[in-house]
């Protein structure tokens, strides 16, 4: 028993990244709403930022900036201190900003939409294109026909 | 539907605890990323080579500088698109 | 015009607060090289700081600190700042983006550390002036502003 705590407890990064992943990843397949699923890739992206940043992570490191004004001095000082993984924070800043972006330009399509259709809501906006353009689907097109043909 | 949505997501969140357990533990030294030749090589020679003491930016900035040109072209692309989209119907 | 936007001590603290907020993004700006900081984090700094003064004075108030045109400039001043470095290194007879070409000082770390800096001020440039511009377009014309969306 004591042993599965210790492989829980040595990873529990990982518990803690794929429940936030999972979180976003419910929100996007499963909420209707336009706004929910933005909310909901947003936190999908937080979990592999923290998973990146926690494999950079050393017990007892200090953040990759070298230590000393001008750390060729301290040479033999700096050799002791150990450093954090600086490759995935920097990584993780260019992720950061392409999130930043991409959350941008989906919100103003979101803006778009609203105007357009007068709702965020899935359903609604499927059923409103439906009606503007029966070509939209197969099945829609079908179900433009019939309701042609009752009229 | 949520039933659905449920069950993709409880199989997959399994399936990627299950894969973590072949990483590295929380905070180990020996973690493969970290004993990595490359990894070594930014943390000894970025200094002499870049001038900077923050490494992280001495990698953002010099090692993948052309990187980084391509994302501040990526976030004023964005400013634009969404400049594009909300600002047409004023003109 | 909210509640929140008449309360005179809010209106007094963000009057107060806007010039240091500035302040620190361009030292963050400024400490990218060496100390936890650099462009990105540095731009959205000053950004949030003219943004917190938008939303308390107006949409109006705001465009007269940072209007339209002077943000699509700025947006890509940046971007050609950081471009222009590179070329620099090309002319002087290096690769694209390889500081340590470019002449300037005896010592080619000390040139790469100061085009970095040049790099870093280029990148927080064009990414405040975005964040500005995307709270402008999000918020409606004459209204009151909507929340941020960074």
């Amino acid at each position: 028993m004591s042993g599965i705590i210790d492989v829980v407890y040595a990873e529990y990064n990982y518990w803690i990244y794929v429940t936030l992943m999972m979180i976003g990843f419910y929100a996007m397949i499963a909420k209707k709403n336009l706004i929910k699923k933005i909310i909901g890739a947003n936190i999908f992206q937080t979990a592999i930022f923290l998973f990146y940043i926690s494999l950079a992570d050393i017990t007892g490191g200090t953040a990759p900036i070298l230590v000393g004004e001008h750390g060729a001095e301290h040479a033999e000082h700096a050799a002791d201190v150990i450093y954090t993984n600086p490759v995935p924070h920097c990584l993780i800043l260019t992720a950061i900003v392409v999130a930043v972006s991409t959350t941008a330009v989906a919100l103003a399509l979101i803006i778009r939409i609203y105007n357009e259709y007068g709702s965020i809501e899935e359903d609604v906006i499927l059923a409103a294109r439906r009606e503007l353009q029966p070509e939209f689907s197969e099945h829609a097109r079908q179900k433009g026909v019939a309701e042609v043909g009752e009229q | 539907m949520k039933t659905l949505a449920l069950f993709v997501v409880v199989i997959t969140g399994a399936m990627l605890i299950y894969a973590g357990h072949d990483l590295p533990a929380f905070g180990d030294i020996n973690s493969p990323s970290y004993q990595a030749p490359m990894t070594q090589y930014f943390i000894n020679n970025s200094l002499e080579e870049s001038g900077v003491t923050n490494i992280v930016t001495a990698l953002l900035a010099s090692y993948r500088g052309y990187d980084t040109l391509g994302e501040t072209a990526v976030i004023f692309t964005a400013g634009m698109a969404v400049m594009l989209l909300l600002r047409r119907r004023e003109r | 015009m909210s509640r929140i936007q008449e309360s005179v001590i809010i209106r007094t603290i963000v009057r107060i607060m806007v010039p240091f907020i500035e302040l620190f993004a361009l030292y963050v700006i400024m400490h990218g090289a060496s100390g936890p900081g650099g462009g990105f984090q540095g731009g959205v700094i000053f950004g949030a700081a003219i943004i917190l003064y938008t939303m308390i004075y107006g949409i109006a108030e705001g465009k007269k600190k940072m209007s339209d045109s002077l943000d699509r400039i700025l947006a890509s001043t940046g971007l050609t700042i950081y471009a222009a470095t590179g070329l620099i290194c090309i002319v002087c007879g290096g690769m694209f983006l390889q500081y340590r070409a470019v002449p300037l000082l005896p010592d080619p770390a000390e040139v790469s550390k100061y085009l970095i800096d040049l790099v870093e001020i280029g990148i927080g440039i064009t990414v405040l002036a975005v964040m500005i511009s995307l709270f402008f377009d999000v918020s409606p014309p004459e209204s009151e502003p909507e929340e941020a969306e960074e």
